[in-house]
């Protein structure tokens, strides 16, 4: 979709911002542009749409050259938001939506429409948010007007610089959260930039590594994390890429089945029985319809006759979709120790002990030894 | 509300002391103008500052525009300096240079005028177009605007209200000018107060000067009002939240 053929640019002054950088990114990849500032990240990113003339090399779009294109037709085609954001304070949301819309002479009736339908797409409200200006939005209201305005014209390509830098973590996290939402439904081929390693491996379906215009390594997010090409990429991913990495699975991925799971009508006794069997010291019980109802240890069952008097509840449950990193943050602050994981009706669907995330730590570990080997 | 009291009651005030002058008909040995004449000049005056507001919009506004662009980076301060340094020019001496330099008569006030007023209208157009938030440039250019679209639709839409801030000071400072330019023989109000103080008849003085005053009152709280109505309502309410800050 997007290819990148030794394209190098070399500024008035010398600098070599970027060097002979080739890369392909394919239909309806996530594409992350990555590296510390001055890597040429943004410059490689910028080229794409002709907004920086490249000194050299070739960029096809779909298989065109895109120096062959003219450069207004080009950029109108292709989606594009930035940190700052840019929103023109002079006109209204709608009017910001519809700027390529507009540009590309769709009929007038058609603007009001698609920017409404954009609007509610990055979750907000048309009917309150549609006149409003700019200035009348706050900031995380303003990003997300961005990222509607660069679909506009529902482009097929969108190319993004830093698109949720200008906001606080938590709404960024959030923001983050549902466009990777909206692009599992609209699986746009994206160029996304960002000098934020945790940003890129949440995001990205592959990472394109840069330092000082060089594409360093170009991969997967879990093969950045446990393949560094070199020292530089070990560092910049850091020293906790093991714990990054835990960002790639999912509840889901890694869950067990309950290894003893029991009903309230059972007999402690039996319960107990079945424990000591199993060798563990903890069960899980679930009501008639298996929905998830709290915590059994072994130290109570004398304690009562009933399940339900002795049993613990649980402080905290998670659902499938949770990233591992925030499911091991969650269970180092439950009591139990372990964490149950449940669908929306509180169903259970499996649980999740330190046993086993240590289990995938050290298979992890072992990989790289015989990578190394 | 208040604001229109004051400012209708003030024009009527400097109408009506025109008015009552001229009624005097003639004050010891000295005749007052007739109300004519005093239309006439009114009418003048209009003429000189209209043509001269003209000439300044048409060319100020282009000028302060390129000011701002990338190929005029190395001519611009010079302009912008000038254009600075032009408007602590009393217009008393400005226009004595410019009696001396361009001649007598209502041309050379024109010039003089279209000249002195030209300077506040590079100047807030440069200001109000190198305000533009360069990120919002950048967004209008990603999307695939021309060059000429974002000069249209975005750089002086969102600089207009300061370039008509820069007209509105122009204009007012103008009627002002245009009547010192009574010295240099250019007709018009200026004639009068001009002839009232070689005669040393407050009367008359005031039949010239009290119009004058009137005409800059009503100039700008027209263009304020234009200005009102152009202004984008996105602007107003930015620059209302940023004055809350």
């Amino acid at each position: 979709m997007i290819k990148l053929e030794n394209v190098t640019k070399v500024y008035q002054d010398g600098t070599k911002a970027v060097k002979e950088l080739s890369l392909e990114i394919e239909k309806g990849e996530f594409c992350i542009f990555l590296g510390p500032s001055g890597c040429g990240k943004t410059t490689s990113m910028k080229m794409i749409n002709r907004l920086i003339p490249l000194t050299s090399g070739k960029i096809f779009v779909d298989g065109v050259d895109v120096m062959k294109l003219d450069p207004n037709e080009l950029r109108r085609g292709i989606g594009y938001a930035i940190q700052n954001i840019g929103l023109f304070p002079h006109l209204t949301v709608m009017e910001n939506i519809a700027t390529v819309p507009m540009l590309q002479k769709w009929p007038k009736k058609k603007w009001r429409t698609r920017a409404a339908e954009l609007l509610e797409l990055v979750g907000m409200d048309s009917g309150t948010f549609l006149d409003r200006y700019p200035s009348e939005l706050s900031v995380g209201q303003q990003q997300r007007v961005g990222v509607a305005r660069c679909l506009g014209a529902d482009p097929p390509i969108l190319l993004m610089d830093e698109p949720f830098g200008a906001i606080d973590p938590i709404t960024r996290a959030k923001l983050q959260d549902e466009f990777l939402k909206i692009q599992s439904t609209i699986k746009k081929t994206i160029a996304f930039v960002t000098h934020d390693i945790n940003e890129a491996i949440k995001m990205g379906d592959r990472i394109a590594l840069l330092r000082l215009g060089e594409l360093i390594q170009y991969s997967d997010p879990a093969t950045l994390l446990n393949e560094p090409k070199n020292e530089f990429v070990r560092n910049f991913v850091g020293a906790d890429r093991v714990l990054k990495g835990m960002r790639l699975y999912r509840a889901r991925d890694v869950m067990q089945e309950p290894p003893l799971m029991f009903t309230e009508d059972e007999k402690p006794s039996t319960v107990g029985e079945q424990m000591r069997q199993n060798m563990l010291n903890w069960a899980m019980l679930v009501d008639k319809k298996k929905r998830f109802l709290g915590w059994i240890t072994y130290d109570d069952l004398e304690k009562s006759t009933s399940l339900r008097e002795i049993m613990v509840e649980p402080a905290v449950t998670t659902s499938p979709e949770t990233p591992l990193n925030e499911a091991i943050s969650l269970m180092l602050n439950s009591a139990i120790g372990n964490l149950s994981v449940v669908d929306n009706e509180g169903h259970l669907l499996g649980v999740l002990t330190f046993e086993i995330i240590r289990t995938i730590l050290s298979q992890e570990s072992e990989d790289k030894k015989s990578d190394g080997g | 509300m208040r604001k229109y009291v004051i400012l209708g009651g003030l024009i009527a005030l400097l109408l009506g002391i025109t008015i009552w002058m001229t009624g005097l008909e003639s004050v010891g040995i000295f005749k007052m103008a007739p109300a004519t004449k005093v239309l006439k000049a009114t009418a003048r005056h209009f003429q000189i500052v209209g043509a001269a507001e003209a000439l300044a919009i048409a060319l100020g506004i282009p000028i302060g525009f390129f000011s701002t662009r990338r190929a005029m980076r190395f001519v611009s301060p010079v302009l912008i300096g000038t254009a600075n340094v032009g408007q602590t020019i009393p217009t008393l001496a400005f226009i004595g240079i410019a009696g001396a330099v361009l001649g007598m008569g209502y041309k050379a006030a024109v010039i003089a005028l279209f000249i002195y007023g030209m300077l506040p209208i590079i100047r807030n157009t440069y200001a109000g177009i190198r305000s533009v938030d360069p990120s919002v440039i950048e967004a209008a250019r990603g999307m695939g605007m021309s060059k000429m679209q974002i000069t249209a639709r975005i750089e002086l839409r969102i600089a207009m209200p300061v370039i008509l801030a820069g007209i509105r000071t122009s204009t007012v400072v103008n009627v002002g000018t245009a009547a010192v330019a009574g010295m240099i023989g250019a007709g018009g109000l200026g004639e009068l107060i001009v002839t009232g103080i070689a005669v040393r008849v407050t009367q008359i003085i005031l039949q010239g000067a009290a119009p004058t005053a009137a005409l800059a009152i009503i100039l700008d709280a027209a263009i304020g009002g234009i200005e009102n109505v152009i202004t984008p309502r996105g602007l107003k309410i930015l620059k209302a939240a940023q004055w809350q800050q």
